[in-house]
């Protein structure tokens, strides 16, 4: 009789889990059918480029110069004048109602100063309170006015002289560095993972425990190991299957490129999974209830998201953030398939942080079987 | 050798002692019956002697094997049906079942399974989840798992609470019988009809053992006198006697009272005057379990206070 491992046993626990899995048609559901759903979601709806921004106008002349600068702008997508209005304080109020993020003003005296060649200007406020919003519409705005303008007089772009430039006086507080799709939905197959993964895991052994019949498998011979691979492999299977749909999708639906190995990518991901189905189970050997466990893995969430560079530029936080970013298996993860994914990134190129990933698979299971207690004491 | 041979059994949680100097030794082939009142360290003795907790103190064998160092070995052939019922709800019976014979190894896993739904006489509802089983049927499920790998010692935890007249007797007629074929058997129990199915009791009050031995022995060692009496209005009798030096309980049956004390001479002067009443006739009666029970409840101090 073997103490600390048997295939049977092994099988044993395995096939109750799939049962039970199966069985709870919500939860299966939620597996498959979540990942998929937040791809799509957060794939089409995260834009850190935004386009067709609400605007307001202000325009204190009607003359043919202010409306080729207006048509211009429009023109660049990145503008909708939704309000033309006729005083500054009219524009206020639909900034700090929301209602627009820019608002446009061209003063009274712009005619006449192009036309005298005094370096007209026009002014740009911009909400910043999410800072993201206008960095992208700003940018091009400098150039397609002074174009446009160019343009309206005749003058060619050649000949302009510096007093014929136009002066864009911006009013913002920021200039966040942009994120594109492609930079989007690998992250969020990690972090879809990290999400699902950790949360099925993290109520495993509670959730024996709180129907009680953690007290029953306990007086069976069950060795900690096989609990425990019991519990995280089924779950492997199902974050297999996620993979697999998430990165069908990136493919189909978002035309992610692909540059590197996909069998490179595939093992970089099953080494992740496994880190995320034992840190759920670690959890689930600390928590005492499923609510705890619920709010030990929220609690883990949060900072991993924030931290990981997933959402914020990870090179842009303070270096004892960066360290902390660190200590989360996503972190390690998003480079990793940043770099396979986007950058065609070979096994050299990925072992180290690969190589920590599999450091954290140790630690997780030692630390779990270290906390599993045989007996109820 | 005893199926049980253990010594001085002291488990604390925190500052509070559950379990107190238990010592108890029970032959093979013996059905022990394991009284007390709630929270009387029933639970936790059972616990330890099935390897589920650790002793803080004491020692001693289960099946030959030592209770603290071979946990492993007592768990493979001893067999616990806890108080809760603790199979998978959502499972059906036959993949619980499924599930148990995996995990003792047994094979064929469907000849075990097949052979144990028939035992039951749940063949035709093998695919039913056992959480939509009665309580009566949940218990013999349970029973059928535990038995399943052949244990040679059955740790039963109250395992007949809220079932009902019926069921509970086929389920102590199935428990004579595995006996009779030299299954070891604990089971704690709160009912007094099934302390007297037992072969020999134990009774445990607040983690210390009172008393052990056959119900004749328990009913006799404790050493009290019953007098019955009958009469009319016994409901007012009654709230007189009890204030009566030498009467210990007071308790109605039926149609008389059980009056029973230690000390027989007191008790004796206590009742005397009641002989002349209209009606009243007083009458030496058997001692029962429950009163013994009773008597033992009311002396022993709760460590709870």
């Amino acid at each position: 009789m073997n103490r600390i491992f048997s295939l049977g046993r092994l099988m044993a626990l395995l096939i109750k889990e799939f049962i039970q899995m199966r069985r709870d048609r919500i939860t299966f559901g939620m597996m498959l059918g979540v990942p998929l759903m937040q791809l799509v979601l957060f794939g089409y709806a995260i834009n850190s480029d935004p386009k067709a921004l609400p605007a307001a106008l202000v325009s204190l002349s009607q003359d043919h110069y202010s409306r080729a600068m207006v048509s211009a702008l429009e023109n660049t997508d990145y503008y909708r004048f939704d309000h033309v209005v006729g005083s500054a304080e009219e524009a206020e109020h639909l900034m700090a109602s929301g209602e627009v993020v820019f608002v446009v003003t061209i003063p009274s005296d712009f005619a006449r100063r192009v036309d005298r060649g005094q370096r007209p200007q026009i002014l740009i406020e911009a909400d910043a309170t999410d800072p993201s919003v206008a960095s992208g519409a700003i940018s091009t705005l400098g150039t397609v006015a002074a174009e446009a303008l160019l343009r309206e007089r005749g003058v060619p772009a050649s000949e302009a002289k510096p007093a014929d430039r136009l002066e864009v006086i911006v009013h913002r507080r920021y200039n966040p560095e942009g994120l594109s799709q492609y930079n989007i939905v690998p992250g969020l197959l990690g972090v879809i993972l990290q999400m699902t993964m950790v949360m099925m895991t993290s109520i495993a052994l509670t959730r024996e425990r709180e129907r009680g019949t953690m007290e029953n498998l306990l007086a069976m011979p069950a060795s900690p190991l096989e609990i425990m691979l019991g519990k995280v492999l089924p779950y492997l299977v199902v974050g297999a299957v996620q993979v697999a749909v998430i990165l069908g999708a990136a493919k189909l639906l978002f035309g992610v490129p692909f540059v590197g190995s996909l069998w490179l990518l595939l093992v970089a991901v099953l080494i992740f999974v496994l880190s995320l189905v034992l840190l759920g189970y670690t959890i689930s050997t600390v928590a005492r209830t499923q609510m705890q466990a619920m709010q030990l893995t929220f609690f883990f969430f949060l900072p991993s998201l924030l931290l990981s560079g997933f959402m914020f530029p990870f090179r842009g936080m303070p270096e004892w953030a960066q360290w902390l970013g660190e200590i989360f298996p996503l972190t390690h993860f998003l480079r990793v398939i940043r770099a396979v994914m986007l950058k065609g990134a070979d096994l050299p190129a990925i072992a180290f942080e690969t190589g920590i990933l599999v450091l954290f698979i140790f630690i997780y299971a030692g630390f779990a079987l270290l906390r599993f207690r045989r007996t109820l004491d | 050798m005893n199926a049980i041979d253990v010594h001085g059994l002291v488990k604390r949680f925190g500052d509070k002692t559950v379990v107190n100097q238990v010592t108890m030794q029970v032959a093979r082939g013996e059905i022990v019956g394991f009284l007390g009142p709630n929270g009387s360290g029933k639970t936790t003795t059972i616990r330890i002697m099935c390897g589920l907790l650790t002793p803080d103190e004491g020692e001693g064998t289960v099946l030959g094997y030592d209770l603290r160092s071979e946990g492993l070995r007592i768990k493979r052939e001893v067999g616990y049906m806890t108080q809760r019922f603790s199979f998978y709800e959502d499972l059906t019976i036959a993949e619980n079942l499924a599930f148990v014979a995996r995990l003792y190894d047994l094979k064929p896993v469907g000849a075990h399974v097949d052979r144990t739904l028939e035992d039951l006489g749940l063949t035709s509802r093998r695919n039913q989840l056992a959480g939509t089983l009665s309580g009566g049927w949940k218990q013999r499920l349970a029973l059928a798992a535990c038995i399943m790998h052949q244990p040679k010692l059955l740790l039963l935890d109250e395992p007949t609470a809220g079932v009902d007249p019926k069921a509970r007797r086929e389920f102590w007629d199935e428990i004579h019988r595995l006996a009779a074929d030299g299954l070891t058997v604990l089971v704690s129990t709160h009912y007094m009809d099934e302390a007297e199915r037992c072969h020999r009791i134990s009774y445990i009050s607040y983690g210390t053992l009172l008393a052990t031995g056959t119900v004749a022995d328990v009913v006799r060692d404790a050493g009290l006198v019953t007098y019955l009496v009958d009469g009319p209005k016994l409901e007012q009798l009654a709230a007189e006697l009890r204030q009566r030096p030498g009467v210990e309980q007071v308790a109605p049956f039926g149609a008389s009272l059980h009056v029973v004390g230690s000390d027989e001479a007191a008790l004796k002067a206590a009742l005397a005057d009641l002989e002349g009443r209209d009606g009243v006739t007083v009458s030496r009666g058997e001692t029962s379990l429950e009163d013994v029970f009773i008597q033992f409840m009311a002396n022993s101090t709760d460590n709870m206070q």
